[in-house]
């Protein structure tokens, strides 16, 4: 009775998250899903992720990737460098999940969610 | 389970909301049984959320949401209108509860001793943003805009936020939520020019990358800096961070690279302009001879010794004076103590502890602003206050905290607020004042229209 449509798990991607504790949680995703919207959809337990629903004003969704999946992740614009700026542990494969849309060829891509490391920077004049 | 759960107060916050998620999800087996209780000042949640981040941030305000879902969940409660320190004491929270998390942010103001600081005219950014976020305390200000020239002390995000909202076209502006007396004041402005000044130079600045573009493309604004205070900066950021150069490279296009044609055209029909001016520090506001209104301001001009973020400014001995009718200080927000049975750092203005634990006083942690000064963003603070519940959750199974006998938790804290005649404002009683809010926003097609003075809240609240 399914006809012609293909299964819709076929049309899944894979994505591997790496939490904090080194847990490795495996979900598939839509293609055209954000990896922000990945884990809201799976109920992913990742402290604080999103805390601004995608809309570039957190960076809490900074997810590091190995350097040929970074490579192949599309380019990376000046709002979203801005914001990366900011997050913890930048590295230099970092991006921010919610601007990342799944394509198959993304399919059993790793998304290292990097650990939380306390802020020691002190203040300096009023920056908040 | 309150009876026999684990019972947490903290005098607000903001942002250790998620700590409690953080709690909740941390111990699914181990502590279904955890109750927490958040204490407010204000009638209203959300701290520096509602009141410090700028209208036109919507973005930012998202946060929201996710603070919301965990004040509703079942093991959480809210007592707004509750003055720690005053309505009930520290000591009062830890006789009902096996721990207490102090989050009370940063409400207090570095000044910049110098003499004209209380002339009118110059106000601090702490009460100027208040004043246009609708913060009850500030709504007195009304800030006079009637000159030209506007000069704002500290270049930190705060700093470019207040220069945002004094340039930012009407238009703009009256789409967000900001206060309607504000948006009526902005409306009548004539400030068109604004300088943010710093003590150092340009590797030097505070603010972030994302204030710095949006200023760069504020719409009818453009920058004018002063080539000179780039010189050898290109050669001396070849080997910083990434982030620092980033920020420094955007400020020497903004300042230095002959713009194209758009941009050019898009500058030359800008009505206002706004710049950062670099090396110079406050020496003394400068008043008009009838001396009723500010005249202007003098600035020291330094020099740096050493180089990186680690540069000291020095003085030249040189002044120089700049005509000014408006003066804000932006060099930062300080916390103070609320309680004199908690230790205080008067120094570094927080509270001393070891990841959240209060120094010397079990059960009793500190996160935000409180525990960190004022510095970071809302992911840094969040990510600060995760340490903190860390380092609760380890101390409760430790045993460090006692929680094997039961505590009276907000049951006998409501009995003693009943007696002193004060009436907390629950999380669905902010649902009315949030309701009230957003119709009378919608009304006028913004997304809320704030409630300005504690009484409407309450009464709100209450009815
Ligand atoms: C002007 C400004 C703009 C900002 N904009 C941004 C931005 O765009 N993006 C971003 O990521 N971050 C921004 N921030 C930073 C962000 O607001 C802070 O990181 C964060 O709010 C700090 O949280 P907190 O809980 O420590 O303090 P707060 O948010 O200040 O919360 C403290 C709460 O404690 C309450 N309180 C105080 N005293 C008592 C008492 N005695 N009893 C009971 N309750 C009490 C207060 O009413 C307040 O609600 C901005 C900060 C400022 C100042
Ligand atoms: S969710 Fe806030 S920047 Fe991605």
């Amino acid at each position: 009775t399914s006809g012609t449509q293909p299964l819709r798990s076929d049309n899944k991607v894979t994505v591997h998250f790496i939490n904090r504790d080194g847990e490795k949680i495996t979900v598939k995703g839509s293609p055209g899903d954000s990896l922000l919207d990945v884990v809201i959809n799976e109920d992913l337990d990742i402290d604080g992720f999103g805390a601004c629903e995608g809309t570039l004003a957190c960076s809490t969704c900074h997810l590091i990737f190995d350097e040929d999946v970074y490579n192949n992740l599309g380019r990376v614009t000046d709002e979203e460098m801005d914001m990366l700026d900011l997050a913890y542990g930048l590295t230099d494969t970092s991006r921010l999940g919610c601007q990342i849309c799944l394509t198959k060829s993304l399919d059993g891509i790793v998304a290292k969610v990097p650990e939380s490391v306390a802020d020691v920077r002190q203040s300096q004049d009023g920056s908040y | 389970v309150q009876a026999n759960g684990v019972m947490i107060a903290f005098s607000h916050i903001v942002l250790v909301f998620l700590i409690i998620i953080y709690c909740i999800s941390l111990s699914s087996q181990a502590r279904r049984d955890l109750e927490v209780d958040i204490y407010e000042r204000l009638p209203v949640p959300f701290g520096l959320v509602r009141f410090g981040v700028a209208p036109d941030h919507p973005e930012v305000k998202n946060v929201i949401n996710t603070f919301t879902q965990t004040a509703k969940h079942s093991n959480c409660s809210f007592y707004g209108n509750v003055n720690v320190g005053k309505d009930v004491s520290v000591e009062e929270l830890k006789q009902a509860y096996h721990a207490v998390i102090l989050s009370y942010g940063a409400e207090g103001n570095r000044s910049m001793g110098v003499p004209g600081e209380d002339l009118a005219g110059v106000y601090s950014a702490k009460d100027f943003v208040g004043w246009y976020n609708g913060l009850p305390s500030c709504q007195k200000l009304s800030p006079d805009l009637s000159c030209e020239t506007a000069v704002i002390l500290g270049q930190g995000n705060v700093a470019v936020d207040v220069a945002r909202i004094l340039l930012s076209p009407i238009d703009i502006l009256k789409k967000t939520d900001i206060t309607q007396p504000a948006l009526a004041a902005l409306a009548e402005s004539q400030v068109r020019r604004v300088l943010i000044v710093g003590r150092r130079g340009p590797i030097q600045v505070a603010c972030t990358i994302k204030e710095l573009r949006e200023m760069v493309k504020l719409p009818d604004t453009r920058p004018e800096m002063l080539a000179t205070d780039f010189e050898g900066i290109s050669e001396a950021i070849k080997d910083v961070p990434r982030p620092r150069k980033r920020l420094t490279e955007l400020l020497l296009k903004t300042a230095l690279e002959v713009p194209d044609e758009k941009e050019q055209e898009r500058r030359n029909k800008a009505s206002r302009m706004w710049a950062f001016r670099f090396f110079r520090s406050p020496v003394e506001i400068l008043t008009n001879p009838d001396s009723s209104r500010i005249a202007g301001i003098r600035l020291a001009v330094n020099r740096l010794e050493g180089s990186g973020e680690r540069a000291r400014a020095v003085l030249t001995g040189e002044v120089e004076d700049v005509s000014c009718g408006l003066v804000i200080s932006s060099i930062g927000y300080k916390s103070i103590p609320i309680d004199p049975s908690v230790p205080f750092d008067s120094r570094q203005a927080i509270v001393p502890n070891k990841m959240g634990r209060v120094q010397q006083a079990t059960g009793l942690y500190c996160s935000g602003w409180l525990k960190t000064g004022p510095t970071g963003v809302i992911a840094t603070t969040m990510n600060n206050s995760f340490d903190t519940a860390r380092s609760l959750m380890e101390d409760m199974e430790s045993g460090t905290v006692d929680i094997s006998a039961a505590k009276p938790g907000s049951q006998s804290i409501n009995s003693l607020l009943k007696k002193r005649g004060v009436k907390p404002v629950i999380f669905s009683d902010w649902e009315k004042i949030d309701s009230v809010e957003t119709s009378r926003g919608e009304a006028r097609g913004k997304p809320r229209e704030k409630l300005l003075t504690v009484e409407e809240m309450l009464q709100v609240a209450h009815k």
